[in-house]
């Protein structure tokens, strides 16, 4: 008989393809061209506008509607590219709810902001089948690493080779992206936009991409260093913390292990899901792995966290979406213990006034907070990440930092862009005049 | 409940609201499904002498869009009706036999000569329609030919067609005019001098919707060319509205019943047209954009508001904006106004600041936390500001009262009134009693 998701323990194909399908369909498909006319029509073209200051790279709202309006989504998305060349991931993975439409005039006027995340997206669409929109300038002959080739990294290369510099840009996993491709939720980011994202970034060229490279084990931050006019880490965090109550034998997890599983799936029918999974955490990660693991067919899916609904750093809106995906979210619930229970186990929770409580879990999840991996000794830290002054100057003299890994920020893709592009014009500036004759 | 009845120069129908000379009145197919719907009267689609005319095979119409393609104003190339004559004599009898109620008026344009005149108009009274509207009007195509707006823009001509026809018939007479041309009180002036009943206006706007930029051709293209067409629609309602004003109070003119046309598309149009001195309205590009049902919002509209302000029937409040239209030399420079921006419905966008700041007063101070405030120092009362705030009533324009300071000018609001006439910048000025 083929596994359903009652079926017990931890089994693959729960669902039929058709059903996985239509569950990691596009959660937020693109708008046509008439509804994105519809759309923009809606944009009062503020006056020194609440949305781009909202916007952490900061990209001009206003006009790139504007620019929909008047029929030139191609122009729109250079508006939006010159700002965030990673705008067609943020058009896809951006909370703009507690960003640009949070902000946005018409959310304080109707509750209904203009919807600058579809826009963003129908316009920076356009753009991707098309040529590079930038050329690059003269060659300055300056040699930069970037080390890390996620959205932080990427948008670094990108600005430092626009700029005229030659970039070598380092990843230690098989494949570029970052968490846009391993860890981003199925449902954001379909059709592996990821990939051709990267594939169209890189073709401005003057990057050569460098992947299976782990920075302290096949390169070291000092070779990089004297082969390089500088460095940029945009290592994000490799690390997770562990739950510390994990007997032998559980079936216990990092929650970002299962969504990368999931991300790289060629066949969603192949991915084992529990028929009771367990997730522990309050944020952006537990989330996704809870809906996703509800998607696959997992029959029943908590989600733990320790501290009230309003400490919960995963927006209302996602809160809102894994309650329509049947994810059930437990609040003030913190795990005192596990117990092996047959094939899976049994979390015990406590509650603020002492009460405990037990769930049966085939498998848990937890998604308790990345942390910063292995670093370079001679960096300084700040709060468990790199620290940084300024555009993401390190300690260590030609060194530069952003993203995740980099001390302050949020936390976000769009974040982690406009660090990198920050500090590829600080590096950039670093070099003075004397780097545009080459040396 | 109002009375919506209307007698215009003596063609009653159960309404105000028809439906103008054109494709929506073209058969009798249109005119009776027209009348079903609830139209009080139609212009039948302009009749012409045989072999009738013809029509291009591609494209008669352009438009232009606002939000959402909300067709705002629309262009046609389309001459007069492309039936046979009799044809439409017979349809026009048979609709009119079966719909006794409804105003029926028959829209003619032959070359300009006595004798085409005289002999169609017997035919016309035959059928039993209530009455013609001569199209002088029309300003693409027929113009070329020595009819429509050829004649609307020559007033002598005007007059003398107006005469033979009211010489050749009993039925009212109404001369339709066209908006192409400097002073629309020469045209009204010279129907009224050569006998008409009424006139009715605005016809079309000549013009030109949009070119294509990759062929470069006029749209609409006909094999990659185009000519200009005439204008109708949402946007021409500020032209329609201007004419039917400058009629209705010029000495010359007032009091000739007008059947207003230009932009009609809700009650509040209709009644404004009527407000301006109208009888009538008529409409065509609301119709063909949103079929005939709109004629029930149309009556219930008009009904409800007469009813909430106590008008028992058109004549009740037809013409009653007409003295309040003046001549700008005329108007109350002691009046001073300010705008106020009520802060509880401010969304913040800052349109009225980059609108005041940029091109006119700089008369919008921009506080911390995205507040806008007037400086009244400032503030001409250009009311530029209440027109791009997105939201209603959230920028109000604020009368001082005679005695308040104009922080602007610093002097005293005066309770008298005073214009241009006596004012001592005015070199013509006369000396204020
Ligand atoms: C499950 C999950 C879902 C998320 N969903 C969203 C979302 O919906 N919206 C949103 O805005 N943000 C989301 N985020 C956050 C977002 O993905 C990150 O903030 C963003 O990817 C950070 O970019 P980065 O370049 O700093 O780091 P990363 O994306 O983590 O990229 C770091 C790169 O460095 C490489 N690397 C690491 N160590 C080394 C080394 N020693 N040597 C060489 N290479 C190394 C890694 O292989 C990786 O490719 C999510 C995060 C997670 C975990
Ligand atoms: C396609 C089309 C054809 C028209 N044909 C005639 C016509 O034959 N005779 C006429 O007097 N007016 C004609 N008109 C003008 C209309 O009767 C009317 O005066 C004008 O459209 C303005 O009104 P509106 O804004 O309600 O459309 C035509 C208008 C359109 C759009
Ligand atoms: S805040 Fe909203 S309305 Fe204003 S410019 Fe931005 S998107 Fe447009």
């Amino acid at each position: 008989m083929a596994p359903s998701p009652q079926t017990p323990g931890i089994v693959a194909g729960r669902l039929t393809e058709d059903a996985l399908r239509e569950n990691f369909a596009d959660i937020a498909p693109p708008l046509t061209a008439h509804e994105a006319l519809v759309a923009a029509d809606r944009c009062y073209f503020c006056y020194d506008a609440p949305c781009t200051e909202a916007c952490p790279t900061s990209i001009d709202v206003p006009l790139f509607i504007r620019q929909i309006q008047s029929g030139q989504p191609e122009a729109s998305a250079r508006t939006i590219l010159s700002q965030n060349i990673l705008g067609g991931m943020c058009a896809r993975v951006c909370p703009t709810e507690t960003l640009c439409e949070e902000a946005c005039v018409r959310e304080a006027a109707e509750g209904k902001p203009v919807e600058i995340g579809r826009l963003q997206r129908f316009a920076t669409d356009a753009a991707m089948g098309r040529a590079q929109p930038f050329r690059r300038a003269a060659p300055t002959g300056r040699r930069i690493a970037v080390v890390g080739a996620g959205p932080a990294g990427l948008a670094c290369a990108h600005r430092l080779a626009l700029l005229g510099n030659e970039v070598t840009l380092f990843d230690a996993r098989p494949k570029p992206g970052g968490l846009n491709e391993f860890g981003i939720a199925a449902y954001k980011s379909v059709d592996n936009f990821a990939q051709a994202e990267v594939d169209w970034l890189l073709d401005v060229g003057g990057i050569t991409l460098r992947c299976g490279e782990r920075l302290g084990e096949t390169v070291s931050l000092e070779t990089l260093r004297a082969g390089h006019d500088a460095v940029f880490l945009g290592i994000g965090l490799s690390g997770v913390r562990a739950l510390g109550l994990t007997p032998a034998g559980a079936r216990i997890r990092p929650a970002v292990e299962f969504i990368a599983e999931v991300r790289q799936a060629d066949d969603l029918g192949g991915v084992p899901v529990g028929r009771r999974v367990v997730v522990i955490g309050g944020g952006m990660t537990a989330i996704d792995a809870g809906v996703q693991a509800k998607k696959l067919g997992a029959d029943e899916v908590t989600i733990a966290y320790r501290r009230g609904r309003e400490k919960m750093s995963a927006s209302s809106y996602e809160q809102e979406l894994a309650a329509t995906e049947g994810v059930r979210i437990l609040t003030d619930s913190v795990p005192v213990g596990v117990k092996l229970n047959g094939t899976g186990s049994l979390v015990e929770f406590a509650r603020p006034d002492g009460e405990t409580f037990t769930l049966h879990a085939d498998e848990v999840l937890t998604a308790i907070g990345q942390t910063l991996g292995a670093t370079p000794e001679a960096l300084a830290l700040s709060g468990g990440k790199i620290a940084v002054t300024g555009a993401g100057r390190t300690s260590l003299p030609g060194v530069w930092a952003g993203g995740d890994c980099a001390e302050g920020g949020d936390d976000l893709t769009v974040t982690a862009v406009a660090e990198g592009r920050d500090a590829a014009l600080d590096i950039h500036a670093s070099f003075g005049d004397a780097g545009l004759s080459g040396s | 409940m109002a009375d919506l009845r209307s007698d215009f120069v003596g063609i009653r129908s159960p309404n105000p609201f028809w439906l103008a000379s054109a494709p929506p009145t073209d058969k009798e197919v249109n005119v009776r499904r027209a009348f079903a719907a609830g139209w009080g009267g139609v212009v039948w689609k302009t009749l012409g002498l045989d072999p009738h005319i013809v029509n291009v095979n591609g494209p008669r119409y352009g438009a232009i869009w606002g939000a959402d393609r909300r067709l705002l104003g629309l262009n046609n190339i389309e001459l007069i009706t492309d039936r046979p004559l009799d044809v439409n004599l017979r349809e026009i009898k048979a609709v009119k036999r079966d719909w006794p109620d409804r105003a029926m008026v028959v829209s003619l344009m032959v070359p300009c000569d006595e004798e085409s005149w005289r002999s169609i108009l017997p035919l016309v009274e035959e059928t039993g329609a209530d009455g013609v509207e001569l199209n002088f009007g029309c300003p693409h195509g027929m113009s070329e030919r020595g009819m429509g707006s050829a004649v609307g823009q020559v007033p002598e001509y005007i007059e003398m067609v107006a005469r033979w026809c009211k010489a050749a018939t009993r039925m009212p007479v109404i001369v339709k005019l066209t908006p192409n041309i400097t002073d629309i009180r020469q045209p009204a002036g010279a129907a009224k001098a050569g006998g008409a009943d009424a006139v009715s206006l605005i016809n079309t706007v000549s013009s030109i919707t949009s070119v294509n930029l990759d062929n470069f051709s006029p749209e609409p293209s006909i094999d990659g060319k185009g000519s200009h067409g005439g204008y109708c629609g949402p946007a021409v309602k500020p032209i329609a509205l201007n004419m039917v004003a400058e009629i209705a109070r010029d000495p010359a003119t007032r009091g000739l019943p007008i059947s207003g046309i230009g932009g009609v598309t809700t009650w509040r149009d209709a009644a404004e047209f009527m407000a301006l001195g109208s009888g009538t309205v008529q409409v065509c590009t609301a119709a063909m954009t949103y079929g005939f049902r709109i004629v029930e919002e149309l009556v219930a509209g008009l009904a409800t508001w007469m009813d909430e302000k106590g008008h028992a029937d058109l004549d009740d409040f037809r013409g009653r904006a007409v003295p309040n239209i003046t001549d700008w030399q005329y108007l109350n420079l002691n009046y001073v106004a300010k705008a106020r921006i009520d802060q509880s419905l401010c969304i913040h966008c800052g349109r009225c600041y980059a609108a005041c700041e940029d091109t006119s007063h700089q008369a919008i101070a921009m506080k911390p936390g995205r507040v806008f405030e007037v400086k009244d120092d400032e503030c001409v009362a250009c009311n530029l500001c209440v027109n791009v705030c997105p939201v209603e009533d959230c920028i109000s324009m604020v009368e001082l009262a005679p005695g308040e300071i104009d922080a602007r000018t610093g002097k005293v609001v005066s309770p008298d009134y005073a214009n241009w006439t006596s004012h001592p910048n005015n070199p013509a000025a006369k000396a204020a009693e």
